[in-house]
């Protein structure tokens, strides 16, 4: 039976977060991946095909490499694209301003 | 209108910076301390769930930083950023260079701006600008910060199922 995967099933797993996460940045060769991760590359592998089945990373031939590419388009689905690093920026300033509360308490 | 700290992210499509202006209830010399010492840096600066070590913090013109970020969620992977510190004027000013070092290559080097203006009633406005070598280094470094923000999605997520939907 063909198990359905969806974006959210892939985003559900800290390492495929973390693989998420480095090739939003740039587009990786498979062993410059692993490189990252104290897993196997056979265990790399296996979420890197759950993430190009729910279209998350696409794959290209470049040479004799081939490279892993994200797929923010797919990312939408599940947010907007300036959303998630906006609440980033407001949860940082937020703990900044516990951080000026209690200097003003100190005073 | 939006309340008074609102923190606005402008990063227009197709362009290589970003700007981030918030306001801080708080004077501007507080506010430039909490940016300078690295145990007050430590407190806001890595996201919740990342362990912060400060490998290098020579905070003054002609220094330069490290900063390692650690996953606790199970991944252990190890985020680890660098850069020079070309000027620092107390309170108003610091100039930097920023590198993520979990990339492939070298060379994709950001250029921050981060100033801190002094507004009425103690109150400071902070301004960061990003100038980034490509577009796709602004784009991929904005992308990167998506973690933080699904795992937000997934609180509201398990917050509608436990009403039922």
């Amino acid at each position: 039976m063909e198990i359905r995967r969806d974006v959210f099933q892939a985003i559900a797993d800290p390492t495929r977060r973390a693989i998420l996460s480095l090739i939003a940045l740039q587009a990786m060769t498979p062993n410059a991946l692993a490189e990252h991760f104290d897993t196997s590359r056979q265990a790399v592998s296996k979420h890197i095909k759950i993430l190009t089945e729910c279209q998350l990373v696409k794959q290209e031939q470049s040479g004799r490499e081939i490279y892993y590419h994200f797929n923010p388009k797919k990312m939408k689905e599940v947010a907007d694209w300036l959303a998630p690093f906006t609440k980033m920026w407001e949860d940082r300033f937020s703990r900044l301003d516990n951080v000026l509360n209690n200097l003003k308490k100190k005073k | 209108m939006t309340t008074p700290n609102h923190t606005t992210i402008v990063a227009e499509k197709g362009k290589q910076e970003f700007f981030i202006t918030r306001e801080f209830d708080a004077p501007r010399e507080m506010v430039f301390k909490a940016f300078s010492e690295p145990d007050l840096l430590m407190q806001w600066l890595g996201p919740d769930n990342m362990e912060m070590e400060i490998e290098k913090f020579d905070n003054r013109s002609g220094g330069s930083y490290r900063f390692i970020h650690t996953d606790c969620n199970g991944s252990g992977m190890k985020f680890a950023f660098n850069g020079a510190i070309h000027e620092v004027a107390a309170p108003e000013r610091v100039i930097r260079t920023f590198e993520f070092e979990g990339l492939p290559e070298r060379g994709h080097v950001s250029l921050e701006f981060l100033t801190m203006e002094v507004l009425p009633g103690n109150r400071t406005l902070l301004k960061i600008q990003s100038v980034f070598k490509s577009v796709e280094d602004r784009d991929g470094l904005i992308n990167s910060g998506m973690e933080g923000g699904l795992n937000a999605g997934f609180r509201k997520l398990d917050a509608l199922f436990l009403k039922g939907i």
